[in-house]
């Protein structure tokens, strides 16, 4: 299963490659929505996409929107990773077309957890 | 009184085991060791450098003023247990697609239904299950709909009976939509609405009680409680379980759980991880 990270944060990437790794996933890395896309367009539809919202030239929300302006992604399952944590907020990003919404700090096991929420196969061991 | 600290261990197993039924093997010295010093902490005992002394203290005066609540409180350090809502996903779905649809149909006369989540521990479990009935079967407005949620922990059932929840607590197994919908922000916390809280009877009950006084139910949430107890216990447990459970009723049990070798009167549900029991007789008497 290939799922592809988008932070501008290479630390927060680093931290959800090696935990998406330990749970079976390829990963595939961009830094902003823009970066994104192309990767989209490049590689095809992976199984997740986990995205930041706040992202400089196209911020998470206009990554999800328009990835869901697109037949090809309108299907692909998005978790929205973020320090945001308002109710407004959370329920702005579900209206955009995130499936699922992941408040940061977060462990590994809420990561499963969301996975698992989303229908996602996970194997390999949690650490706790 | 104990005289070291192996003694305090024997001591606390011994105290837990005559009020809760729970074992604790030596492999949980572990847990005792944590629990005790969080406890200790919080009643003021000394400092965590001296963790074992602080426990010695704590159990000192637990010999000479056994009716100072201490006891209780160590008692409920080492019952409560790990929670999450929609824990183990399986046991929802079954709830959702097989159980719930057959209560529908066969209460529709009497338009009610008893669901018990036995050691709710801080609420998580009864409140994923009214979650579900409000968001998937709206067909119930009009049922009398009985959730009791019952611990042997005072402190755990305060806890849930505020319906408050901390961050890390609503990102584990509840679905963000739901969270959006059912909950709002009070500080750092999530609350629960009112309506929702308001379904659930949060009630302080010990399993081993003899006398359970509670109506009988259609559903019972007994899971990741028969591991803590010995073969006797869990059969006595089941005994109990069998009386207060209607006869076409279900019994949802942990993923690591059974009723096999302990109860022969429940047989599994075949489905797939949901760990569902009915009684045998229930598929008979309900095809004659």
């Amino acid at each position: 299963m290939r799922a592809l990270i988008i932070d501008d944060s290479r630390g927060m990437r680093s931290i959800l490659r090696r935990m998406l790794q330990q749970l079976g996933f390829n990963t595939e890395e961009a830094a902003n929505g823009r970066e994104g896309l192309d990767r989209l367009q490049q590689n095809g539809a992976p199984e997740l996409v986990l995205v930041d919202w706040n992202l400089p030239v196209m911020n998470g929300l206009e990554f999800i929107r328009a990835a869901r302006a697109d037949r090809a992604y309108d299907a692909v399952p998005l978790l929205m990773v973020t320090t945001e944590t308002e109710l407004s907020q959370i329920t702005l990003a579900i209206e955009s077309g995130a499936n699922e919404y992941m408040m940061k700090p977060f462990t590994q096991e809420i990561l499963r957890d969301k996975l698992e929420l989303l229908g996602l196969p996970v194997g390999g061991m949690v650490h706790v | 009184m104990p005289s070291d600290h192996a003694t305090s261990f024997d001591f606390v197993r011994t105290l837990v085991r005559k009020h809760s039924g729970i074992v604790l093997g030596a492999e949980k010295d572990y847990l005792i060791q944590a629990r005790l010093q969080t406890l200790s902490r919080k009643e003021g005992f000394d400092s965590i450098n001296q963790l074992l002394d602080q426990t010695q203290a704590l159990l000192d005066q637990l010999d000479e003023a056994p009716q100072n609540g201490l006891r209780q409180k160590v008692v409920e350090a080492m019952t409560t247990n790990e929670t999450s809502f929609f824990r183990d996903r399986h046991p929802f779905d079954c709830l959702r697609n097989v159980v719930l649809p057959d209560l529908l149909a066969s209460r529709a006369a009497e338009r009610s239904l008893h669901i018990w989540s036995a050691a709710c521990s801080t609420g998580q479990e009864p409140f994923s299950i009214a979650l579900l009935l409000r968001e998937h079967f709206p067909e119930l407005h009009d049922w009398q709909v009985q959730i009791i949620a019952s611990d042997l922990s005072s402190e755990c059932l305060d806890r849930a009976r505020l319906g408050r929840f901390t961050q890390m607590e609503v990102s584990r197994g509840l679905p963000t939509p739901i969270l959006a919908k059912f909950f709002s922000r009070q500080g750092l916390d999530w609350v629960i609405q009112d309506d929702v809280r308001q379904m659930i009877d949060f009630r302080r009950l010990n399993l081993l009680d003899p006398d359970l006084a509670l109506p009988q139910m259609d559903v019972v949430f007994l899971r990741n409680v028969l591991i803590y107890f010995d073969k006797e216990t869990c059969q006595q447990i089941l005994g109990s379980i069998r009386r207060v459970l209607r006869s076409d009723g279900f019994l949802f049990l942990g993923g690591a759980e059974t009723t096999l070798f302990l109860d022969d009167a429940f047989e599994r549900v075949p489905l797939s991880q949901a760990g569902c029991y009915r009684l045998k007789h229930c598929y008979t008497d309900r095809s004659n």
